[in-house]
Formats: C-alpha cells, sequence, structure tokens
C-alpha cells in the first residue's frame, strides 16, 4: 500500500502552490526557448517578408517597424510583456494582429478537442474496466491489443483509413473538417465525428490500460474483499467500492493525455484542412511566420499546462492519501 | 589480502552474474510471441529498406505521364501515384528513410541521454536541478510542437529530424537514467570503487553504468516506438524527408488531397506499412520492457 507518513506530504494547497510556481517556471524557460529558436532564422526579418529584390532601404524600415533591429534582450522583454496581455505581435503573413486568429483556432480546436472527449472517456473506461473484470481472458487481451495498437500508430495515418472506410467506401461521413460558415451545430457535429476518430484511437489505450490497472488493484484491495465477505453482490462491491477506488488514477491520467491530444490536433487539422490552433501553427512553420509560431506554441504549451495542474488540483482532491496526509 | 583487493573482489563479483543474466533475458524474449511477431515485422522492413531498390518490382522515381492514377492491378499491384509511379516500389523502397532516420535518432538520444543521466544522478547538484527543470519545459509540449519550432529554424533535411528528435529525446532518457543512477549510487561496489581512488567518470561508466543498461535498453525500444511515430508525422507535416525521396509519411502528405476524387491507394498502403512498422517496433518494447521488469 501507498500509505503515507503523516507530515511526509504538504497539504493540499502547499502541494498546488509549488506545483504552480514550477509550472510557471517551466513556462518561462519554454517562452524563451521558442522565441530564442525563431531568432536562428538565417537573414532578417524584413528580407524574407518583402524577397530577394526588395530595396536594402526598404529592409531596413521593415526592420525598424517589426522591432527586429533591437538587442534579442530587448525584443524579448517586449514579446514576452506584450503576450502576458494578450497581445502577440503582427503576423508576418497576415500583415495583422496574431491574437485574433490564435483565439478564434484555439476555439475551433476545442470544439474538435471536446468531442474527442466526450467519445474517448466513457469508452476508454467501460473497456477498461471490462478488460479487469475479464483479466487474462480473450477480451481483455483484445482491449489491450486495440488499446496499444491505437495509441502507436500516428493519428495521419489512422485518420487516412478512416477517411477511406467512413468517407469514401460507406459514404456515411464527410471526408473534411471544414463547414460553410453558419452551418448549424449539427452539421458541424457531423463534420467533425470524422476528425475526432484518430483522436480517440490514440486516446483510447491509455484511458484503458489506466482505469483497468485501477481496477484490478481495488478489485484486489482489503476492502473489496470485507465487502464480499460483509454479503454484498458483486454488483454493488464494483459499483460502490471498486470504481470509485479506480476512477481516480483514471482521470488523472486524462488530464496528462491533453499533451497527446494537441499533438494529435495539430496532424488531425493539417489532414482534414480544419482551422485550429494546430494548422495555423504548422501554416506558420511552414510560411516561417514567426509571431504567429511562437503564439501557437506558447498558447499550446499554457493549455498544456493549465491540464496538468487542473489534473493535480482534482487527483488530490479526490483522493485523500494525498488530501489528508499533511494533517496529524 | 590488501583491502584494495577485497574491495576489487567486491566490486567485481557482479560481473559473472551478469553475463548469466544476459543469456537467460535473451532466451525469455525469444519465448514471448509479441515479441517474436514484432522481430519478423522489424526484420522485414530491414530487409525492405536494405534491398529494397534491387528488388522493387519498378523504379520508384520513374513517372510515367501516359500511367497517372492507375487503380491496382496485375502490372501494378498498389497502383500508381498522381505522377505515374509505382506505389508498391515506393512502399518498399521507402522503408529505407525511416529506418535510417528513427534509429539514428534514438540512438543519439539515449547515448546523449545516458550520459546525462549517469552526471545528475551521480554528481547531483546545481546541475542536476537546472536539467530537471529543462526536462519539465521539453515535457511541457508534444514532441512534434518542440521538433516543428527547431526543424523551422534550422532548415528541414533527414538530419535535422536525427539532431532534432535525439534533443527533444535526450532529457527523456536522462530523467529515466538519474533515477536509476540515484537508487545505485549508495550501493556498497561504488563506495568501495571509490574506496579504491577510482575517478568520478571512471565510477560512473565503468561501475554503475553496466549496471543501469536494463533500463536504458527499455528506453531505447520504446524510444524507437516514439521515434518512428515522430519521424513519420513531422514527414506527414513537410518538415522531413522531402520529395521526390520516396518516404511513407511525405508520400501520404503528397497524395491524400486526391482521396475524395476516389485515389485510395496511394495513400492506403504508405499508411498500412508505417502502422504495420510502429506496432511491430511497439510489441518488441513491450516484451523488453516485460521480461527486464520481472
Amino acid at each position: 500500500m501507498r500509505r503515507s507518513a503523516p507530515g511526509e506530504r504538504p497539504p493540499v494547497t502547499a502541494y498546488l502552490s509549488k506545483r504552480l510556481g514550477l509550472a510557471l517556471v517551466s513556462l518561462l524557460l519554454l517562452s524563451m526557448v521558442v522565441f530564442f529558436a525563431g531568432q536562428v532564422l538565417p537573414g532578417d526579418a524584413g528580407r524574407a517578408i518583402l524577397g530577394p529584390l526588395a530595396a536594402e532601404s526598404a529592409v531596413r524600415h521593415l526592420d525598424r517597424q517589426l522591432g527586429v533591429d533591437r538587442p534579442l534582450v530587448v525584443q524579448y522583454a517586449r514579446w514576452v510583456s506584450g503576450a502576458i496581455h494578450g497581445d502577440f505581435g503582427r503576423s508576418y503573413q497576415y500583415r495583422s494582429a496574431v491574437a485574433p486568429f490564435i483565439w478564434s483556432a484555439a476555439l475551433n480546436s476545442l470544439k474538435l478537442a471536446a468531442l474527442a472527449f466526450v467519445i474517448v472517456v466513457p469508452l476508454g473506461i467501460l473497456g477498461g474496466v471490462v478488460a479487469a473484470l475479464h483479466v487474462g481472458r480473450p477480451l481483455d487481451r483484445a482491449i489491450s491489443v486495440l488499446g496499444l495498437s491505437g495509441s502507436t500508430v500516428p493519428e495521419f495515418v489512422s485518420g487516412i483509413v478512416v477517411i477511406e472506410v467512413f468517407g469514401l467506401w460507406l459514404k456515411v461521413l464527410p471526408v473534411t473538417a471544414a463547414t460553410p460558415p453558419g452551418a448549424s451545430l449539427p452539421t458541424q457535429l457531423d463534420h467533425l465525428v470524422l476528425p475526432a476518430i484518430p483522436l480517440v484511437l490514440v486516446l483510447f489505450g491509455y484511458i484503458a490500460r489506466m482505469a483497468r490497472a485501477g481496477t484490478v488493484e481495488a478489485l484486489d484491495s482489503d476492502y473489496a474483499r470485507t465487502a464480499v465477505l460483509k454479503g454484498l453482490t458483486r454488483r454493488v462491491v464494483i459499483r460502490r467500492h471498486v470504481l470509485r477506488n479506480s476512477l481516480i488514477p483514471t482521470i488523472a491520467v486524462i488530464a496528462t493525455q491533453t499533451g497527446y491530444l494537441i499533438g494529435g490536433l495539430v496532424v488531425v487539422e493539417t489532414l482534414f484542412d480544419y482551422q485550429g490552433i494546430g494548422l495555423l501553427t504548422v501554416r506558420a512553420a511552414t510560411a516561417r511566420d514567426f509571431p504567429m509560431l511562437e503564439a501557437g506554441v506558447l498558447t499550446i504549451g499554457v493549455v498544456y499546462m493549465a491540464a496538468t495542474l487542473a489534473a493535480d488540483a482534482l487527483t488530490s482532491v479526490l483522493n485523500p492519501r494525498i488530501r489528508l496526509a499533511g494533517e496529524p | 589480502m590488501s583491502a584494495g583487493a577485497v574491495a576489487a573482489l567486491l566490486g567485481r563479483s557482479r560481473r559473472p552474474s551478469q553475463a548469466r543474466a544476459r543469456r537467460d533475458l535473451a532466451h525469455r524474449l525469444l519465448r514471448s510471441a509479441g515479441f517474436d511477431a514484432g522481430a519478423a515485422i522489424l526484420a522485414f522492413w530491414v530487409v525492405c529498406a536494405l534491398f529494397g531498390p534491387a528488388f522493387a518490382p519498378r523504379g520508384a522515381l520513374a513517372p510515367s505521364l501516359l500511367a497517372t492514377n492507375l487503380p491496382p492491378s496485375a502490372a501494378h499491384m498498389f497502383g500508381t501515384d498522381q505522377l505515374g509511379r509505382d506505389v508498391l516500389s515506393r512502399v518498399i523502397v521507402g522503408a529505407r528513410s525511416i529506418l535510417e532516420i528513427a534509429p539514428l535518432a534514438t540512438l543519439l538520444g539515449t547515448v546523449a541521454g545516458t550520459a546525462l543521466g549517469l552526471v545528475m544522478g551521480y554528481v547531483g547538484g546545481l546541475l542536476d536541478v537546472l536539467v530537471s527543470r529543462l526536462v519539465e519545459a521539453v515535457l511541457a509540449l508534444p514532441v512534434v510542437i518542440v521538433a516543428l519550432v527547431f526543424i523551422v529554424a534550422i532548415g528541414p533535411s533527414g538530419a535535422t529530424l536525427v539532431v532534432v528528435i535525439g534533443f527533444v529525446f535526450a532529457p527523456l532518457v536522462a530523467r529515466t537514467v538519474r533515477a536509476a543512477v540515484v537508487a545505485e549510487r549508495e550501493l556498497d561496489y561504488v563506495a568501495s570503487a571509490r574506496l579504491r581512488g577510482e575517478s568520478a567518470p571512471r565510477v560512473m561508466f565503468a561501475e554503475i553504468l553496466p549496471n543501469v543498461l536494463a533500463p536504458v535498453l527499455v528506453e531505447f525500444t520504446v524510444r524507437l516506438g516514439y521515434a518512428i511515430f515522430a519521424v513519420a508525422t513531422l514527414s506527414f507535416l513537410g518538415f522531413g524527408v522531402q520529395p521526390p525521396t520516396p518516404d511513407w509519411g511525405s508520400d501520404i502528405a503528397a497524395n491524400y488531397g486526391v482521396i475524395p476524387a476516389g485515389y485510395w491507394w496511394e495513400t492506403l498502403f504508405p499508411a498500412l506499412a508505417i502502422a504495420s512498422l510502429v506496432v511491430g517496433v511497439n510489441l518488441v518494447a513491450d516484451a523488453v520492457e516485460a521480461v527486464t521488469s520481472s
């Protein structure tokens, strides 16, 4: 048992504020890496935008407008203070402010990610619990093989297969995620189901594996045995004692999977031509639009860290072993 | 017998049992069905990568404007792509680029990460703290995103992929190795080596390293699966192997636009090739992990 001695861990608020501090340090490091990686760009930004034939004076003028002729540290400080206020500078490709692109793309990605989560969370937990109740039998093996294959195959590969099976051969779902402007919610959803499937496949294995491990551990525990000896039916033991304990690690793992989900979004949005934060970041990278790229990457980093922190908070609230460990 | 000789005996006494343990490990691996299946798939693609150009039915690069977008037939078993190139030949020859880049990147990341982890775990101190923070910063983003930033800064190519993926993997490997080293550091054989007057690098690389090879091996096989995932994905996004070099990821990127027109074979076969390779590597990695941890 992982029972910890009193005083070994700090109380939940201290624990969480420490985690928050660490996350902020990581975020600062990340912003430096992203910013300075962008500065390795050979040649200067003004030349990259105006092309090789532009006059030297015009290039210098644009450089001054963009602020890229200042010392790097000054540029970094300006960029960070802007980013904190929601101002990510101006896009090189679109010649307008980056922020509005980021917000609308992030909203689109959120829709797709939410749909994937709504499908995969119940499905993964169900798969894991069913596997745990059939440990070692064919159904358990089948679920684990399905999970392993799903989580290791890149999203664009499974994406290609589902497009061809459901979009081309069965013709049950639209092939692209892009909908006409002002489309109704059901139409939007219809277009999002196909892109959500590769994300579901990638996440299913992890969630099912965690739910299975938690359930197996709980089934094997003293309190489950006591409940059985007390004369409770198997169904009641599973619902009241086993599931309640096995879902805690599952909830934690679901939030840590946000990173994989976002990595997957980049690919799935490209494959389905869906205007989310992933496609925006890839397009910015292709066009060497550094303000847009930096904003996209930083937004993804912030979302990921927020999700991880939320997972920590949720786990420590739900898990008395962490919550009560610091109290005398 | 001098104290030094006793200490030397203590320090060396693990070696024979290690050799036996390694033989035993190989036996148990070969008995695992998952390992055999995964190794067979991997061997098939390695043969394609090494000798593909010799037995591919047609030139993988030769376009034919009279034979574009042909469905699978006896002449072209996997059909032809938009430029009239034989898809079967490109799938066979395309094994080469991913099987060059992914293992090299994994090797680079594992070697650098192991060295870093040994120093972090054995020396500790400020370096340990700094690198641990750096690991968290790297972990704060999906690997694909971190790689994308660096590739854009350096410029896309196969060599860039090796360096960038190796760079991203190194701190992740270092974290695992560090944990193993911290557990070993307090054992008697390390103390006796230090008492013998061995230098810190010698203690790290000659004494501790052989005893943490099991987690290093597990890291390598697991990371290889991630590396193949990352290489394929970055090639698909256009940041990896550049056309016209045959590559599964970039071939899918070049041809997925014509799926709605019904030309499914141009993307399905490279996709199945990637899927089989990653599943094969992960079957091997799972078996290695199960055998070394039991």
